[in-house]
């Protein structure tokens, strides 16, 4: 159980800084300590409560709304197979049934070393490469069970480390907004004017 | 008639036909602030800047860019919409592309994100908004890599934030990422995910989003494809734009034909010309129904629309056209069952999708849909009643009152009616669950009945014995 690091809490106020209300800052800061933990704690659901200005029940509240947050512990490796039409019409669900036998366990459950959960999933948008799955969000196309079970063996063996995180990253790459670049944010209820560049074609009418 | 595939972009498929939004889409690295700067990146973006606002959004709404997200509505129209003299306003870029069936949005994010960013400068201009938010759905980590990359790389090149090109115009981009709802594609709903709530639609009429949205200020929702368009269009001009395409749908859409075609993918189509039986058959786009099997139905928009059947097949990719055919054009999404498809099973993996994802905020949504799926798991899974069936539907009218869109059938002698609904709902998610039952129901039923437990009664007893049909 554990709050934001001091980095990340140094993250997390930047991303705060991206928008006009702290609070449009809660679902970036939950990705952001799943990304510490793995999953979202109820110690880090308590301090982005603290760094939004929201209560701990409304934090709570908006992340249990969203598939993607998990609220114990789960697999390095998180596998999504879609279930969903165009990869059901392709054999979603054989593939489904072949990774559970592979990984010994039911979709839902996670594996007992902690290495593999394995869940349904809709709708992926990848439809035209169905069947599909994701690992940890990563996409893996036309999956058949030969290549799942490689798959498998990669991501066992770690292969496959330099491409897919462990459970919690999703994008590595973050948003820097240059203090000499950026705007700034106003608080909506401070900007009663057009801004600069409508106001002379305007002002011409 | 060529058709050429790229390795670094999976399920796209180029051919000879104009190409507003993916040119770009042949370079390994076009997702790069290089590669776009090669190709006239930012080009557009200099041409608005170079005239008024006004002129800008005159252009567009000349053009009659449509909406690329589902509704079909012109963006120029929208943007007009927000109240005289009410500051700030903001644009959100709905990137929560989730839609069964559809992708377009996934590719321009990942393959073009410069693109995007250019497309959300120039409506920013044009429509005088002051801050953009890019929401991207959680799952496409790929999608959120490259364009946090492209923000970055545009931000340090002068692109974006303040005095862009050395103008007056200034906007910050912010990315935001989701965590998983279908829901949140709905524009009211990525309002509130965007100010930190659960996603769920508000209540409108009477307030759009263009009057009353993020912080309770205008904000003008605008898909990645809609927006992707606009840099072409400020390059070569809006008459450039409208000689592409029908009168009422002018550019090109992209369009993701999947299921049992030989080559599924995603193609971007001249708008409202290209029929369903060219994008299925011919040899520039899937090549036929996969081992030349029999085309059974098919969905034309994306996992809400309603199901077409062969009779449609020469039907133009036109919102209204298909909406008169009792259907919707919706995100660009076809998905194929040939006649080896099991029909109830293919309406359950739908509905259970909308089951899933609906957000719980109406009842005969979060109900209905609920029945909906048990019911016709019930069914697929050998132990339905003729009662079951009928009960499909009348959980369906609780959702939908009245006449429901479909098709028309030779087969089954009946006309077709006009999209769209009648809804006790907010959003379309709860007639979307019923959308699938009503379709599969209506146009196959003997598949259903097929699948029905057979009753007989023992007198003496009473008691009933089940057997599975056959």
């Amino acid at each position: 159980m554990s709050r934001l690091s001091e980095d990340n809490v140094r993250i997390a106020l930047e991303i705060i800084g991206h928008y006009p209300r702290a609070r449009s800052a809660t679902i970036p800061l939950l990705h952001l300590a799943q990304q510490q933990d793995g999953y979202v704690t109820n110690d880090a659901i308590r301090h982005i409560g603290e760094l939004v200005g929201a209560t701990s029940a409304e934090v709570l509240g908006t992340a249990t709304f969203y598939e993607m947050f998990k609220f114990e512990p789960v697999g390095k490796y998180l596998v999504n197979i879609c279930r969903t039409m165009s990869c059901a019409l392709l054999g979603g669900d054989q593939l489904m049934h072949h990774a559970e036998h592979t990984l010994g366990i039911k979709a839902g459950s996670t594996t007992p070393d902690g290495l593999f959960t394995l869940e349904h999933a809709e709708c992926q948008a990848a439809c035209t490469e169905a069947p599909t799955l994701q690992v940890n969000y990563r996409y893996r196309f036309r999956v058949t069970p030969e290549t799942f079970d490689a798959l498998i063996d990669d991501l066992r063996a770690g292969r496959l480390d330099s491409e897919i995180p462990p459970h919690g990253t999703v994008s590595r790459v973050r948003q820097r907004i240059p203090v000499d670049r950026g705007v700034g944010v106003v608080a909506p209820e401070d900007v009663t004017t057009a801004p600069s560049w409508m106001l002379a074609p305007e002002a011409a009418k | 008639m060529t058709s050429t595939t790229y390795a670094h972009a999976p399920g796209f498929v180029a051919g000879d036909r104009p190409q507003i939004v993916t040119s770009r889409f042949e370079y390994d690295d076009s997702y790069t602030l290089e590669r776009a700067l090669a190709t006239d990146g930012y080009a557009g973006l200099r041409a608005a800047l170079g005239r008024s606002a006004t002129d800008v959004h005159d252009e567009v709404k000349t053009a009659t860019v449509l909406g690329r997200g589902g509704a079909g509505f012109p963006a120029g129209t929208k943007w007009g919409l927000t109240p005289q003299a009410v500051w700030p306003r903001y644009l959100v870029v709905n990137g929560d592309e989730s839609e069964p069936g559809t992708y377009k949005d996934r590719l321009l994010m990942e393959r073009d994100p410069h693109q995007l960013i250019e497309g959300c400068l120039i409506a920013c201009y044009a429509a005088g908004l002051s801050q953009c938010f890019l929401y991207i759905r959680g799952e496409m980590a790929l999608a959120q890599e490259r364009v946090a990359a492209a923000l970055n790389e545009a931000y340090a090149a002068g692109y974006v934030g303040s005095n862009i090109l050395g103008s007056e115009f200034s906007v910050d981009i912010v990315l935001h990422w989701g965590a998983g709802a279908y829901v949140v594609g709905e524009e009211t709903a990525l309002i509130e995910s965007l100010e930190g709530n659960r996603g769920m639609p508000r209540l409108k009429p009477p307030f759009f989003p263009a009057a009353i949205g993020l912080y309770g200020k205008p904000t003008i929702v605008n898909n990645v494809e809609t927006l992707a368009n606009l840099p072409w269009l400020m390059r070569n001009g809006a008459a450039a734009y409208t000689a592409i395409g029908s009168a009422t749908s002018p550019g090109t859409r992209m369009v993701a034909v999947s299921g049992h075609v030989k080559r599924p993918g995603v193609y971007e189509i001249i708008n409202g010309t290209t029929t369903f039986r060219d994008l299925l058959y011919s040899d520039e786009f899937c090549g036929g129904i996969r081992d030349d099997n029999e085309l059974k139905a098919f969905v034309p928009g994306g996992g809400s629309a309603p199901w077409f059947l062969p009779d449609q097949l020469d039907i133009p990719f036109e919102g209204r056209v298909i909406g008169a055919a009792g259907s919707m054009a919706g995100s660009g999404a076809v998905m194929v069952m040939d006649h080896t498809t099991d029909i109830p099973m293919a309406a359950l993996t739908l509905t259970r999708f909308y089951a899933h994802e609906s957000c719980g905020k109406c009842t005969p949504c979060r109900e209905g849909g609920t029945w909906l799926m048990r019911i016709l798991d019930r069914v697929v899974a050998g132990q339905g009643t003729q009662r079951d069936l009928d009960q499909l539907l009348e959980v369906g009218a609780t959702i939908c009152p009245g006449d429901f869109p479909h098709a028309s059938s030779e087969r089954l002698g009946i006309a077709a009616v006009p999209f769209p609904y009648k809804m006790t709902t907010i959003c379309f998610v709860g007639p979307s669950a019923y959308t699938p039952v009503h379709s599969a129901l209506t146009l196959f039923r003997d598949e259903f009945e097929a699948k029905l437990v057979r009753r007989t009664f023992i007198p003496v007893t009473g008691i009933p014995v089940t057997a599975v049909a056959q």
